[in-house]
Parts: structure tokens; sequence; C-alpha cells
């Protein structure tokens, strides 16, 4: 059952407390703010699965866990599957009645970051929306492999420097687009996909509220800024999903049944992609003059999609 | 409740059809698959069972092997019976998550229809996907007939699930040769074969809400070697569980298994040890020799893992020659049962002479005639007092002889 009143951040962050404070995230990390909102907009049972990255590696190092709930971890691809599979044995065993709780209402959440949700956990994925399991996959978008030391991931932007897409004398840093995962889990028809952002925390708990309640698989992507790898202040990483969502580098909206799209927040005044990036180290090169043309570059892209979202939006269809 | 299945007596059955029989006798309730040549018909067969209802469970057609182990993991983790089928190149894109399986403790079972391993590609049977998981922390039991897959495969739920032991366990059948052919096989009724597996009994349950559990946690060099220790004295010990559930299967069935089988062993000079469908060639051969006066047996793994140290050096001890036959590409090594065997041997008071055949690639057929060349060569060493041959020789391969290594006891 959803908890309805997320009305007071004070309160709601303290409720029904799942998830320890105690863990070995980084200062500043976004992970535990998403992962506790998820976990603090529910009252269900909840199994959860982790694919291996940082949420994982700082969350569960024996003999301590963070986690009071069900949760598993088998490796860096495989969190979908494992909540199918879990989801698949509830389904078996609510049929034979074998569940010590044969009528508690049980939902299954799968996290990955974006190395294992955009890249090598891909096609678990797909397969495990495609086969229609009832459970929510939410991908911890920071943009990079930061567990590994900041590699490039496909969800790294055009621009920014990371250990495998370096900046330099002869490179501008990361060359390539990033994935637009949304759409391609929208595309698989899923019930609900929707892109969220911890700054805006009532949206986001709303999102997730909707997901849990959704039959059928859901995908929620979230910005999660990384003061390590992005290289901000630890103390800034709201106000860097701030300027995430200002910007519109992340818009917010939710997709329904492959086609519905609905924004979810419209800043009041749209800040342009060049204050995101001043903001953070990985887009520092960027400011030389012989870089500068891809600021450009990216704010074209930023204003293209954002209206392709509006026109999708209104077009209701 | 499930539809109930007409059954006979007797039934013709190729090993496939029997390996899916128990695991609707053992009513699973997950089965998370991929098909693959020649296991597949396992799988079709659990996936009609459930559309026809003779069987309450989940069937859950995954995108890949890796996917099928890992549903079956998050699947055993919450708590109930789970099994699933592969061979050869899925079983190698599994490798990654059995040991995840193994590590967690979770008593999956997974019968392996053994096919060899690409490049080149081959559907045929032999024993690199078996070798390739003998590290990973699985029980392995080896059926070298359809009658034993059927055998083995409910056995198998009842050894994995025992909480003493709480690992994974793998029912081993060679493709083609036992997958594909039908023969004689009795059945228990599935009331009997039901009550002999049991009621899945739960264990760190992430299904049961009040007693959270963490599954896949993270250790280093504080922790990691004493879960890898644990594992170990799991699966060497679960050799006392595996005879109990053995003697008590052949009181339901009269049928007795070991985790050696030896046989005309009493009095053998000479030996073959082999694994699949290779012992039933290799125990006519034997028969056939003892008519020519020559005392020859054949020793068998029914447990290639835990490895029947024991068991082969007590089966082996009082020969003179014993041919090892692996039917893996070694890879620029001796076959590994011959390691293994003579690693046994090495301890015994006589230390037989042990020699490697390497046999069988890729589903190239193993004669009886070949069988008899191998023993009567195991003769003439015995005759000799040391190995007269190449130490490592290959079984049945075209061209000229290939052969490695020479005794330094003769």
């Amino acid at each position: 059952m959803a908890i309805t009143s997320i009305k007071n951040l004070k309160e709601f962050s303290t409720t029904n407390d799942r998830f320890e404070g105690a863990h070995t995230l980084c200062p500043g990390c976004a992970h535990s703010m998403i992962v506790r909102e998820l976990m603090n907009c529910t009252d269900d049972n909840l199994v959860i699965a982790t694919n291996t990255g940082c949420l994982e590696v700082s969350t569960a190092v024996y003999p301590f866990t963070s986690w009071d709930t069900s949760w598993i971890h088998i490796g860096f691809e495989n969190a979908a599957t494992a909540a199918a599979g879990a989801e698949a044995m509830f389904k078996a065993r609510k049929k034979k009645g074998t569940l010590k709780d044969n009528n508690a209402s049980t939902k299954f959440v799968a996290f990955g970051g974006d190395g294992s949700t955009y890249d090598i956990g891909f096609q678990w994925l797909s397969g495990a929306i495609e086969r229609g399991h009832d459970f929510t996959y939410i991908c911890l978008d920071n943009e990079n492999y930061a567990n590994t030391g900041g590699q490039r991931s496909s969800a790294t932007p055009i621009g920014a420097t990371t250990s495998t897409a370096q900046a330099g004398s002869h490179s501008y840093g990361k060359k390539e687009k990033k994935k637009d995962l949304v759409a391609i889990m929208a595309a698989h028809g899923a019930p609900y996909v929707a892109q969220l952002a911890p700054n805006k925390w009532k949206i986001m708990a709303k999102g997730f509220q909707k997901a849990l309640e959704t039959e059928g698989p859901c995908f929620i992507n979230t910005v999660s800024p990384c003061c390590t790898e992005w290289k901000f202040d630890p103390k800034d990483t709201i106000g860097l999903a701030d300027l995430a969502t200002d910007s519109l580098m992340f818009p917010v909206y939710e997709i329904i049944d492959g086609h519905e799209l609905n924004i979810l927040y419209r800043p009041k005044n749209i800040i342009t992609v060049e204050e995101y990036m001043a903001a953070q180290g990985r887009y520092k090169h960027l400011f030389k003059p012989e870089y500068r043309h891809i600021i450009d570059e990216v704010q074209k892209q930023v204003n293209k999609n954002w209206e392709m979202l509006q026109r999708r939006e209104e077009a209701r269809i | 409740m499930a539809e109930k299945f007409d059954l006979q007596e007797r039934e013709v059955w190729d090993g496939n059809y029997a390996a899916s029989q128990a695991l609707r006798q053992a009513q699973v309730d997950v089965v998370a698959a991929y098909p693959i040549t020649p296991s597949t018909p396992i799988v079709e067969n659990y996936g009609s069972y459930v559309a026809n209802g003779y069987i309450d469970g989940e069937f859950v057609m995954v995108e890949s092997e890796h996917a099928a182990m890992s549903g079956c993991v998050g699947a055993s983790a919450a708590g109930g019976r789970v099994a699933t089928a592969t061979s050869s190149q899925g079983f190698a894109l599994m490798t990654e998550v059995l040991y995840q399986a193994s590590g967690m403790r979770l008593p999956i079972v997974l019968t392996v229809v053994n096919r060899a391993l690409a490049s080149p590609l081959n559907v045929r049977g032999d024993h690199s996907d078996m070798y390739l998981g003998r590290d990973s922390g699985w029980i392995q039991l080896d059926a070298f007939n359809a009658q034993e897959a059927y055998d083995m495969t409910l056995c198998a739920f009842k050894i994995g699930e025992n909480h003493s032991v709480r690992l994974p366990v793998m029912v081993h059948q060679d493709g083609f040769i036992t997958s594909h052919t039908a023969q004689n096989v009795y059945p228990l009724p599935d009331e009997v074969a039901y009550n002999f597996v049991g009621d899945f009994q739960p264990l760190d349950d992430m299904l049961d809400f009040s007693r959270p559990v963490t599954y896949g946690a993270q250790t280093e060099e504080d922790w990691h070697f004493e879960h890898k220790a644990r594992q170990h004295k799991a699966i060497i010990d679960s050799r006392a569980v595996i005879e109990e559930v053995f003697a008590e299967f052949e009181k339901l069935s009269g049928r007795k298994y070991k985790r050696v089988e030896s046989y005309m062993m009493e009095d053998a000079e000479v030996a073959i040890v082999a694994l699949g469908t290779t012992v039933e060639t290799a125990i006519v051969a034997a028969r056939e020799l003892r008519e020519e006066g020559i005392k020859a047996g054949i020793v068998a793994p029914r447990c290639f893992r835990p490895f029947p140290y024991d068991a082969i050096r007590e089966a082996l001890e009082n020969t003179k020659s014993v041919a090892v036959l692996d039917r893996s590409s070694p890879g620029g090594a001796m076959g590994a049962l011959f390691n293994e065997v003579s690693a046994a041997l090495y301890t015994t008071a006589n230390r037989p002479l042990v020699t490697n055949f390497i046999y069988g690639l890729g589903g190239r057929d193993f004669s009886v005639a070949e069988a008899k060349r191998i023993l009567k060569e195991q003769k003439a060493h015995a005759e000799a007092g040391h190995i007269t041959t190449d130490i490592q020789q290959f079984s049945g391969l075209r061209g000229p002889k290939l052969g490695f290594f020479q005794t330094k006891r003769g």
C-alpha cells in the first residue's frame, strides 16, 4: 500500500525506514536518496534485486547489510532477471499456498546503475520487460561507471570526460550521444516508463508509487548526480540535480503504455546547458575556445528533445 | 492441484523425456530456461506439463542461458523448488551464474545434456560442458542411460535440498546417445516419487518478510576465503547425504546406486575408468575379455563432484593397470579425470599404472572393440610392470597416432 502523505520532506525521509543510513556510498551520492524514496513511498513487502555497482558494493558488505527487506545481488547484468525469477516464484507459491503470508502485498524492484542498465545488463532488462513480469526497474543514472573509477557508458553525454573517453589536446571527451533508454523501454510497450529526479522528490515518490501500483513491468530512469566523477562539491548534489532538470538535460516525464507522454515538471526558468556544465569538472575542458562549439551542439540537442517531448505530450496519442 | 498423468509401470522414454518426467513428479515450482540442442525437449516438456495442468508451476522462457540461471537464482532464493536444463554453449554462457548459485547455497537442479563446446561448432555429445562445471561448487551426478537420468534427477532434488547440504546439483547425461535414444524406463508412481523428494522446505526465504535476508553480499580478503572453505566442506560432506539418498531410493525402486560404480572389479587386474554412456560400452568389452581370460573391470564415478577420492581409491587399489578415459579436450594438460584418479591412486600401497585416453570428442563413436584394445594394452603394461605406450593417447582419431609423455618407472 502506498503511503499517501508525501507532504513534509523531513517526515517522509524518516518514515518506514527500511534502508539503513549505515553504508559506504560517497558523501553526497544521490543513490541513497533515490533508494530511500522508493522504500519510504510504500508499506508493501519489498524484494529488491541490485546489479553489481556502487549501490551494491556499498550496502551489503559482509557481515553488514543496509537492507531491512529481502535483497539479492547476483552479478553485474542480471538484477532484472533475479527480480523476475523471484516474482515467478511468488506467483507459483501463491497459487500453491506455500507463502508464509499468502495475502500480503509484495512488490519486486530491481536497481542498476547506468553501466549495468544501458550497457551490460541491457539484454536482461529488455527480456524481463518483454516477458511482462510484475516488477519495477530503477536505473540510478550517474552517466558513468563510477564504481570502477569513472569510465564511459552509453549513458555518458557528449563532451563529458571520462577515464576511457578522455578530453585532451586532440579530444573533447565522449563523442557519442547518450542512448535514449527511456524511449527504448517505452518502445517495449511497458505500462509505465518515466524519467525522474531526486530534487523533485514529490514527483519522484509519486512516480515510484505509480510504478509499484501498476501491474506489469515498469522502468524508471533517475538522475543521480555523482560528485566523485562529475566533480562537484558533495554538498551540492541536489543543486546539481536542480541544474540538470532546469536545463532540461534531464527532463522529468512519464510515458504510459508506450505512447501517452506526460511532462511531469516544467521549469519556470529554463537555464542553459552551459550553466549546468559550468558547475561540473567533467565539462571543464569544453570552456576552452576550441571546444566551445560542443556546448552549443548539446544546447541544440536539448532544445530539440524538449520540443519533441512537448509535441508528443500535446499530441495525446 | 495438478492433473493426474497416466504412467505405465514400464515406459519407453529417451533421456530427455525421463528427466522431464522427474521434474513433473517433483512438482518443480519454477523453470527458467532457454532452448539448446540436445537438452531442449526437457524444458519443452515441462512447459507442456504446465500448459496442460500437470504441474502447478511457472515456466519462464527467458532470452539467454545466462538469464535462465539468473532467473533460477532469483526464484530459488524466493523459497521454492527450481530446475532447468542446458547443454554446451548454453552451459558456458551460464557459467558465471553457476558459481553465484552455489556461492549463495541455492539447491537448484540443472539437467545437463552433455555436448561438445565450439569451436568448431558441434551438437554431439562429449563431456566438455560437464568438465567446465567441475570447479563451480555444484554437486555433479552422472547418468549413463535414460533410467538413470530419471533416477538421478529425483535424487538430485533430495540431495541438494537437504538442509545440511544446501547446494545446487547437476545431473549429466550424454547428448543424443542418452538424450535421444528411447529405452525402457521404470518410473515410480507419482505419489511415491513426490513423497521421496518431499515438500520443499524453504531456508532463508526471500518471501518470508518476518526475517529479511540479504543474498549475494560483498566480501573481500577478510571473509571470502572462509565462505569458500565452508562451501567446499559442504560439498565434501555431502557424500554422506548422497549415500543416504541412494539407499532410500533403492528401497523404493530396487535400483542401487553408489558414488562410484564398479563392475566386475572384485578380482580385476586391469580396468577402465569412464563417465557416461561409455561405461556400458566398456562393460560389454570387459565381459568379452573375461571370456578370453583377462581379468578386466570397469569403474565409473556416479558422482563427479564431490570427486569420490576415497571410493575411487577403494575401487582401484588392487588393480595393476588402469586406463582413464576423458571425453573432453584437455587443452594442453592431461585429462581431468586422469589427473584426479591418478592423484587418488598415488596414496595407495601398490600404485597401479595409470594411462590416459582422450576419446569421443564431438560425438566420435567409441566402440566395444576399442575398449577391448585399451584393456588389452593395460594387460601388456601390467605384464611389463610399467607403461609401455605414451601415457596420454588419443583414441579413435583419424590419421597418425597422437600421444604424449613416457613413464620413468620402466
